[in-house]
């Protein structure tokens, strides 16, 4: 029986290393959504806690990586949508030498407000899509959506971000 | 809106929140998942407990929706 199977199954030990050997992948994938290595972590933790729970559900002949994918996608969504009011982008940028440093910092700013304000379903495939370079595929394969879908997602999210940046005089 | 403004904005976008660079994890977190696992606490949204208390009071006030509701379960 493979560790698949045994997940599957429920023993604990095949769980472990299925945890053991994806979860750098997971974290990498959610730290990408969220911004937050922190956050990230638990993240991690909370997605394979859902799949621990949901082992009965998986056929071990199924494709193990994309489901976790998918798990910690939603996990990640879960995360944006319970603290979308609080918690705008993390300013991680370093300090900038340049002479127009104020006018660009704010530029900058504006530009990570207007994609704070983005819905969580919106924002996650301008990150993933604009700001991470990921396949329109490979976000489509971690939202459980077609490709056709989250093109449409990314016009509109793209429509809103022009429009609230040419409201607040920042040049798209 | 064009592929060049589409670009742009990309670009705009990068600029304003750099892509993460290989990011990695630092630490092994098993023993997270087994402080996880053990104490499983449950963690109900308020909109729930709403749906509950809603239902809990129509119940109450009409105690002849029960039969369609069973019949709905």
């Amino acid at each position: 029986m493979d560790v698949l199977q045994r997940f599957a199954a429920g023993d604990l030990d095949a769980f472990e290393s299925l945890f053991r050997q994806h979860q750098s992948a997971v974290y990498r994938w959610i730290v990408r959504i969220v911004r937050d290595p922190a956050t990230a972590e638990d993240l991690t933790v909370e997605t394979f806690w859902r799949v621990y729970r949901a082992h009965a559900r998986f056929h071990p002949g199924g494709n193990f990586e994309g489901w976790l994918r998918r798990i910690g996608t939603n996990a990640a969504l879960d995360h944006l949508r319970s603290t979308r009011k609080h918690a705008p982008l993390p300013d991680d940028l370093p300090a900038d030498p340049l002479p127009d440093a104020a006018e660009q910092k704010e530029s900058r700013s504006a530009i990570r407000s207007a994609l704070a304000s983005l819905t969580p379903r919106l924002r996650i495939v301008v990150q993933l899509g604009l700001i991470e370079e990921e396949s329109y595929r490979a976000i489509g394969d971690a939202l459980g959506i077609s490709e056709g879908a989250v093109k449409l997602r990314m016009f509109r999210a793209v429509r809103i971000l022009r429009k609230k940046l040419q409201q607040w005089e920042v040049k798209p | 809106m064009n592929a060049q403004e589409f670009k742009e904005l990309g670009e705009k976008l990068r600029d304003a929140v750099p892509p993460l660079d290989q990011p990695e994890l630092n630490r092994d977190l098993w023993p997270a998942m087994l402080k996880k696992m053990s104490d499983p606490r449950v963690r109900v949204p308020w909109f729930d407990w709403l749906l509950a208390a809603l239902a809990a009071t129509v119940l109450i006030f009409f105690p002849g929706a029960i039969p369609a509701l069973l019949y709905h379960l």
